[in-house]
């Protein structure tokens, strides 16, 4: 018995290193890529795998570097998907510390498909006003974003010529880190019959799932899991997959210290009800 | 009268147009609502100024009183006028403040992201820290939260599948007439959390969002009816 109180009662510090450690050392191993796909995640993936080429895809980085390690494998293996469907992208963003990592994640995903910027991607940035900005494109893209990040007018590009409104995106992806998806939902998808794809953290997914199952979202990608789903998906394992072993001997970890913390509580309440 | 009665007044007809915009999106309602948005907007940026002066204030205040935690005070003063005045300079100098080898680009990579990915991951060491010494079972609420924590914590990851493959394989070892192929396509632990993610939680957070939709109407209403003034005092 006093083992069970010796072992509950053991020091954070050490957690913390044990911790530290069960997320550290599995990285140095071989990523396997997600043999089970999920149907949020396969839904997200035949949303954007069943657009004819030519299609535009807004993704807008609604998140900034706190949520990049569950987020930004999101970002890059949509873009990788869309550009293998030649899809036009406009990137957007609903925080402005987000824009670099869109920068980041087409500085990969373009030279790997041989895309240019502003014959199959475009990004127009930030503007500040949330709703009102996402209410503003469905009238017309230009009254918020008549230029894109370089100043360089955005009717300068051939494709974005033809992109006024919602009508002309086929579909609207959001990766989202709070309730910057929850808008897109309520203002875009439900006004505008927009076709939204939400990809969130793992602890925002719970508020997301009552639109996944009301059709209210296309698809929706939940956390690291869902990024690692969606890299198999695209055929490109990358650090989703790679952090899924080390998310996965964390959870592992947490539990079994669930369970040790638990049965030293139940002893140490036996033994004060024996005395 | 003026002082209270203006803006009751200035909400209602705001509120009525744009209700009657959002149902009939044509002249001359539909450009008022695409007016007001482009307000707001404008509205909104002005917002990061009024954070700015109060954010500026109140820890100035701490500073010059010498409260309590008055040198992380001035850290945030000195780190939040540096970045702007980075900020500024890069924007000015290379035209977008996140151009590669701008100081606000530099700032970006060398400081917000470590700080911000350092502050989001510690979160991991508190939630390891409290599930050990608080997450107890102490009644049956506590325990179904526990239990069911844990089955999504080990659904949601690969180790899951893992563990149900070896538990079908030992059980084919046993058993000899259980088919282990079969019995680990039903994926127990993934199976369990897409029931508990699609299902309970989801009909919890349906009753949660019902919930605070029609408190958002009721306090609407109550705003654009005068009903509700606290946003009138100073």
């Amino acid at each position: 018995m006093k083992f069970w109180e010796r072992v509950s009662g053991v020091d954070r510090r050490i957690l913390y290193a044990v911790l530290a450690l069960a997320v550290v050392l599995p990285l140095f191993f071989r990523p396997r890529p997600s043999a089970r796909v999920s149907a949020p995640v396969r839904d997200a993936y035949n949303a954007i795998d069943t657009l004819a080429p030519g299609s535009v895809v807004v993704i807008s980085i609604d998140y900034d570097p706190s949520s990049a390690p569950e987020l930004q494998p999101m970002m890059l293996a949509l873009l990788r998907h869309c550009f293998s469907r030649n899809l036009k992208v406009i990137i957007t963003a609903q925080l402005a510390l987000g824009l670099p990592l869109g920068d980041a994640a087409l500085g990969i995903a373009a030279p790997e498909h041989g895309k240019s910027y502003g014959t199959d991607y475009v990004n127009i940035g930030y503007r500040p006003g949330g709703g009102a900005v996402m209410l503003g494109i469905g009238r017309e893209l230009r009254g918020y974003f008549s230029t894109d990040t370089r100043d360089v007018p955005v009717d300068s590009f051939e494709f974005m010529r033809r992109v006024h409104n919602y009508r002309d995106i086929a579909v609207v992806v959001s990766l989202a880190h709070g309730a910057v998806a929850d808008w897109w939902v309520q203002y875009v998808g439900a006004r505008f019959n927009e076709p939204i794809v939400v990809g969130c953290t793992g602890v925002n997914v719970s508020s997301m799932f009552p639109y996944y199952k009301a059709g209210q979202i296309a698809g929706l990608l939940a956390g690291m899991q869902g990024a690692a789903e969606y890299e198999s998906l695209v055929g490109r394992p990358d650090k989703a997959t790679k952090g899924m072993l080390a998310q996965s001997v964390a959870h592992a970890l947490i539990i079994a210290l669930l369970v040790v913390g638990n049965v030293g509580f139940l002893l140490s309440r036996r033994r004060k009800a024996k005395a | 009268m003026l002082r209270n009665g203006l803006p009751l007044i200035i909400v209602f007809v705001t509120a009525m147009l744009l209700i009657v915009a959002f149902f009939i999106p044509h002249k001359p309602f539909g450009d008022l609502e695409s007016r007001f948005l482009n307000w707001y907007s404008i509205v909104a940026g002005f917002t990061f100024l009024l954070g700015l002066d109060s954010l500026t204030r109140h820890h100035l205040v701490r500073v010059i009183r010498r409260r309590e935690g008055w040198f992380y005070s001035l850290m945030l003063v000195l780190s939040l006028f540096t970045t702007l005045a980075l900020g500024f300079y890069s924007w000015i100098r290379f035209k977008d403040p996140f151009s590669a080898g701008s100081p606000f680009d530099w700032l970006y990579r060398s400081m917000i992201i470590p700080l911000q990915s350092t502050m989001f991951a510690t979160l991991a060491f508190f939630i390891v820290s409290a599930a050990f010494r608080a997450f107890r079972v102490r009644n049956l609420a506590a325990t179904l939260l526990l239990v069911a924590a844990c089955l999504v914590m080990i659904g949601n990851v690969p180790v899951g599948s893992d563990i149900w493959h070896a538990v079908s394989r030992l059980a084919h070892s046993v058993f000899p007439r259980v088919d282990a192929g079969a019995l680990g396509r039903v994926e127990l632990f993934a199976t369990v959390k897409d029931w508990l993610m699609k299902i309970a939680q989801t009909s919890a957070m349906r009753g949660i969002g019902i919930g605070l939709s029609l408190g958002g109407i009721a306090m609407s209403l109550r705003i654009i009816l005068g009903i509700e003034r606290t946003y009138l005092s100073s």
